[in-house]
């Protein structure tokens, strides 16, 4: 059962990303990227992540994807749908990429995977809590400086030049 | 019980289809997303192997924040910069913004 | 012994020497000054000479230890050769002489240069001026004589060969300077010899001998590992160099004594105009009188005999030995030689030349037949009265060169050639000429009277000249010892001398005048004040010098003497263990020498007296003949023979043809070996063939070299512009690359066995 949910989703953020990707319409492609992000969430949800794909949502899907599609917006101009998808090393990009996803399936199911399988504890959220406050106070401190300095790179370098 | 492997290998796919996106798109923003899905295949990839492997620490889901805390910072100041450079150069190809090229 | 007085003795040649230094670097322009300079400098060099020469005479040891001062000065291998001067009889006896003879003729040289006279702005330089103006180089005149005196006075001085040798070539090389003073001097005759030929003659002839002499020293440096007097006359010394012989191509076995002492007797040879290196003599006499009295009469040529007396003592390590019968040889054949030659000169100065090569034969002689005190007697009191001679022949020809201008112009007459006799002299008038004078007794009493002392001196007039003292000594010990060659050849040396002394001083002085200039002649000019005095001084010395060696056996005035000459010096002989011995006294020599000297004067005065009585105009003659043209009284009865000796034995054209020609030709042929067939033509293909490869190497350059470095630049240029492709400025194609990177690395792990 949840195998076949698990296909569905996988099946899903593939498609959509694989849309993403090649798709004419810069606005449809941030579109499949909402529904990939979507899918991916599922994915977390399926792994017992359920924060994490709340988290997923709300940021990616939220806030990023909106972003993206402001910037579409204000580059419209630039790039309609008449405009070429592909630069001219897409044949080669796509023949790696293949390359690259064979070897990587080949590493990936050679593997023996050491896996354990334990229940997801109860107070997950809670010892996450914990420990972005606990053993890994300093890179959360980081991460909001991080988030700052972006802020401000961003609005300075985005900034209408007087 | 849905095998590791099948969590792993759809990362593996989603990675290469990011990895596609980002290497052969033309438009700034379709790079972006592209790199976007990338981090996405990373993240599928760090919750499949806390799930399946150390699930006491938070650690993967953890990481996973952060990325996606990064992630986040990094569209930001993307997204701002191609929307810069489109000012500057009234173009969002890629493939136009070479003024390194030797 | 006053070693505090004798120091000064360094001071002696130094003085003359810094005269000739502040003539040549200040005072030259300053005739008087330099002259003044010249003249303080020797009498200063006089005046110390005498005072130590005067309290040498009273130490008795003087000669077992001789004063010495030295200083260690050349480093040969790790031998200090010591140079330095020595202070000993013989050269107290010399030092007696030789400033004083210099002074004499420095004084003498103010009168006869014309210092004090006007300078005449048109007189050329190196040309004697005319009557009555100054010599126009006469401050260099006068600083050469004074480097001159230096040399001689340090040669006498010296304690050691190499010293010796180096102050003998000084006085050689002012010896040439001197006999070319006036360098500028050309005759009309091409044969006639220039002084600038003249002193290159005298250069070149001495040279061969001192070459020789040279070589001399250097095998006797190989021998002794010294060149010190007193070490190489040490007995033990000369008894090594008296044993050990070496082995000639022709004469064999040769003990090294006798090769020594004959090469070193060639350097006098050349020196003192013996023969066969006699021929440059009587051509110095182109250079001044005052030259002609200092350094070829009194003291240059002297300067053989005295290296001779000084090295006797190698000389005679091997007693009556070849080296001595060789000096005896030469030295008594020359003496006749020379005599003969002076008969038939026509030259007042070349004959007195001659006679000085006859005489200092009969010094070399009376060495070589080991008359050692005789010897040095004998050079002294030639000293004084030969310069006396030259001197009075210098005043002789001034005042007849005074008497021609007179006669010249004083009459009036310009027509006649006016120029003055610097150039082109000896076609008009020669004032040298003895034919040209006559009757000069009244007309230059001053000079007649000290000329015809010297005169007697030289011939060995009995008693009252010095000249009789030494000579007789000479022929006595000649005769003594059974030398009876060499004393037939000295008597017979001593007739012809008395025989053309007369000649000179009839000729000159008595009967008439034969030109208009000797009837002009006179001592009246302002010059003469200096030339007559100093032969006043040098005819009293002609006189009375040779009493100090007045045997004390001989007849009646040996009582009154004690001989000191031959006690100081035969002191130094018996300190040098050289043979001399005073001789037991023989009247036959005595007797010989005085028959000989009395009977030469008289035998020349009556051949000649017709002669010189005649006049301008010869007895019989209707016109008036020139007195060249008139022959000579012997030239009938000689006939050949006096050709021969006027021609002086041909010996200058043989040597002009054998040497001169022969190594002009030989240069010829080696200039053309040169220049033209063999090294020029080879050297100008070595040229041409470098050149060639030079240029092959400046085509390697620019084709093989240049192309590589080229080659690499453009290389380097175009691997470059192939490989900027690859930088391409787009973000996604490196990343292709990487991702190319990554996969194939993957790929390769994943197919890599474990």
């Amino acid at each position: 059962m949840l195998q076949a949910v698990f296909i569905v989703l996988s099946l899903v953020t593939l498609g959509s990303a694989a849309m993403v990707v090649t798709s004419r319409s810069l606005f449809r492609s941030a579109l499949w990227l909402i529904l990939a992000f979507f899918g991916i969430a599922g994915i977390f949800i399926l792994l017992h992540a359920e924060f994490l794909a709340v988290v997923q949502v709300l940021i990616y899907i939220g806030a990023i994807s909106t972003l993206i599609i402001f910037a579409i917006m204000l580059s419209r101009n630039a790039m309609d749908v008449k405009g070429q998808r592909f630069n001219e090393q897409w044949g080669v990009v796509a023949g790696f990429s293949i390359l690259l996803f064979v070897i990587l399936l080949a590493l990936l199911t050679r593997v023996q995977w050491h896996v354990t399988a334990e229940p997801v504890p109860p107070d997950a959220i809670a010892r996450l809590g914990g420990a972005f406050v606990g053993p890994y106070v300093v890179p959360f401190e980081v991460a909001s400086v991080l988030l700052v300095v972006a802020m401000i790179g961003a609005i300075i370098i985005a900034r209408e030049r007087e | 019980m849905i095998p590791l492997t099948w969590y792993l290998v759809v990362a593996a796919g989603l990675f290469c289809i990011g990895l596609y996106g980002a290497l052969a798109r033309r438009n700034a923003v379709g790079v972006l997303m592209g790199i976007e899905l990338m981090l996405n295949a990373v993240n599928i990839n760090m919750v499949a192997f806390w799930r399946y492997g150390a699930v006491a620490q938070m650690t993967g889901q953890l990481f996973a924040i952060f990325v996606i805390t990064v992630a986040a910072a990094e569209a930001a100041v993307g997204l701002a910069l191609i929307i810069a450079i489109y000012r500057q150069r009234r173009t969002v190809n890629v493939e136009e913004i070479d003024s390194m090229k030797g | 012994m006053p070693t505090g007085l004798f120091n000064l003795v360094v001071l002696l040649p130094l003085l003359p020497l810094l005269a000739f230094v502040l003539i040549v670097l200040w005072t030259h322009n300053n005739k008087k000054l330099s002259a003044g300079l010249a003249i303080g400098g020797i009498g200063l060099s006089w005046l110390i000479s005498w005072v130590i020469v005067f309290s040498s005479f009273g130490i008795e040891e003087l000669a077992k230890a001789p004063f010495n001062i030295a200083r260690q000065w050349l480093l040969a291998g790790t031998n200090w050769q010591a140079f330095g001067f020595t202070l000993d009889p013989l050269a107290a006896v010399m030092l007696f002489m030789v400033p004083f003879v210099c002074l004499l003729i420095f004084i003498y040289s103010v009168g006869y240069m014309g210092v004090g006279k006007k300078s005449g702005e048109h007189d050329p330089r190196g040309v004697p001026s005319e009557p009555g103006h100054v010599d126009p180089l006469s401050s260099r005149f006068f600083a050469y004589i004074a480097l001159f005196a230096s040399a001689m006075i340090g040669l006498v001085l010296s304690d050691n060969f190499l010293l010796l040798f180096i102050f003998w070539e000084i006085m050689g090389l002012c010896s040439y300077l001197l006999i070319g003073f006036w360098f500028a001097r050309k005759y009309e005759d091409p044969k006639q010899i220039t002084p600038k030929q003249a002193g290159l003659k005298a250069f070149l002839t001495t040279r061969i001998g001192d070459t020789i002499m040279l070589a001399g020293i250097v095998l006797l440096y190989t021998q002794t590992s010294t060149l010190s007097f007193a070490e190489v006359f040490q007995p033990q010394a000369l008894e090594k160099l008296a044993t050990t012989t070496t082995s000639l191509p022709i004469f064999g076995a040769v003990p090294w004594a006798t090769l020594i002492s004959i090469l070193i007797f060639w350097g006098a040879i050349g020196k003192s105009a013996q023969f066969p290196l006699h021929t440059w003599l009587p051509d110095a006499m182109e250079g001044p009188t005052p030259v002609s009295a200092l350094i070829h009469a009194a003291t240059m040529v002297s300067a053989g005999v005295y290296l001779i007396i000084r090295a006797y003592p190698l000389m005679q390590a091997i007693p009556h030995g070849p080296a001595l019968q060789f000096i005896a040889f030469i030295g008594a054949f020359t003496a006749l030689f020379a005599a003969t030659i002076a008969l038939a000169q026509n030259d007042i100065k070349k004959v007195l030349a001659y006679s000085t090569i006859s005489q200092l034969g009969y010094m070399f002689a009376a060495l070589g037949i080991g008359a050692y005190v005789a010897a040095t007697f004998h050079l002294l009191m030639h000293a004084f009265f030969k310069a006396l001679l030259f001197l009075g022949s210098g005043s002789v020809i001034h005042g007849m060169e005074h008497g021609h201008h007179e006669a010249e112009h004083g009459h009036g007459d310009a027509s006649r050639e006016t120029r003055g006799h610097g150039e082109l002299a000896a076609s008009s008038f020669n004032p040298q000429d003895m034919r040209n004078m006559g009757g000069l007794f009244r007309r230059m009493p001053g000079t007649a009277w000290t000329f015809i002392i010297g005169g007697l001196a030289l011939s060995g007039f009995p008693i009252i000249t010095a000249g009789f003292w030494s000579k007789d000594e000479i022929l006595a010990e000649a005769f003594i010892n059974r030398h009876w060659i060499v004393f037939a050849a000295l008597a017979t040396a001593a007739l012809l001398t008395a025989f053309y002394t007369a000649r000179q001083v009839t000729l000159v002085f008595f009967g008439k005048p034969r030109t208009s200039a000797a009837q002009h002649a006179s001592e009246h000019d302002s010059i003469f004040k200096w030339m007559v005095p100093p032969l006043g001084v040098l005819a009293f010395f002609a006189i009375a010098a040779g009493w100090v060696g007045i045997p004390t056996e001989f007849p009646f005035l040996g009582r009154f003497s004690t001989n000191p000459f031959h006690h100081f010096v035969g002191k130094l002989a018996e300190a040098l263990e050289i043979e001399a011995p005073k001789l037991p006294f023989n009247l036959t020599p005595v007797a010989l020498s005085v028959i000989v000297a009395v009977g030469g004067l008289l035998l020349g005065w009556l051949v000649y007296r017709k002669y010189a009585a005649a006049g301008a105009v010869p007895v019989g003659a209707v016109e008036e003949v020139s007195p060249l043209e008139r022959p000579d009284p012997l030239q009938r009865p000689l006939g050949r023979v006096w050709v021969l000796w006027q021609g002086k034995y041909y010996f200058d054209e043989l040597y002009d043809k054998v040497f001169v020609q022969g190594t002009l030709r030989l240069s010829r042929w080696l200039f053309n070996v040169d220049d033209g067939w063999i090294i020029d033509p080879f050297v100008d293909w070595v040229g041409r063939f470098w050149r060639r490869v030079s240029e092959a190497s400046r085509w390697a350059d620019t084709h093989i070299v240049d192309a590589v470095v080229d080659g690499v630049g453009s290389v380097t240029q175009w691997s470059g512009n192939a490989v900027r492709t690859i930088q391409t400025g787009r973000v996604q194609n490196y990343l292709l690359v990487a991702l190319v990177t990554v996969s194939v690395l993957l790929g390769v792990f994943l197919l890599l066995p474990k």
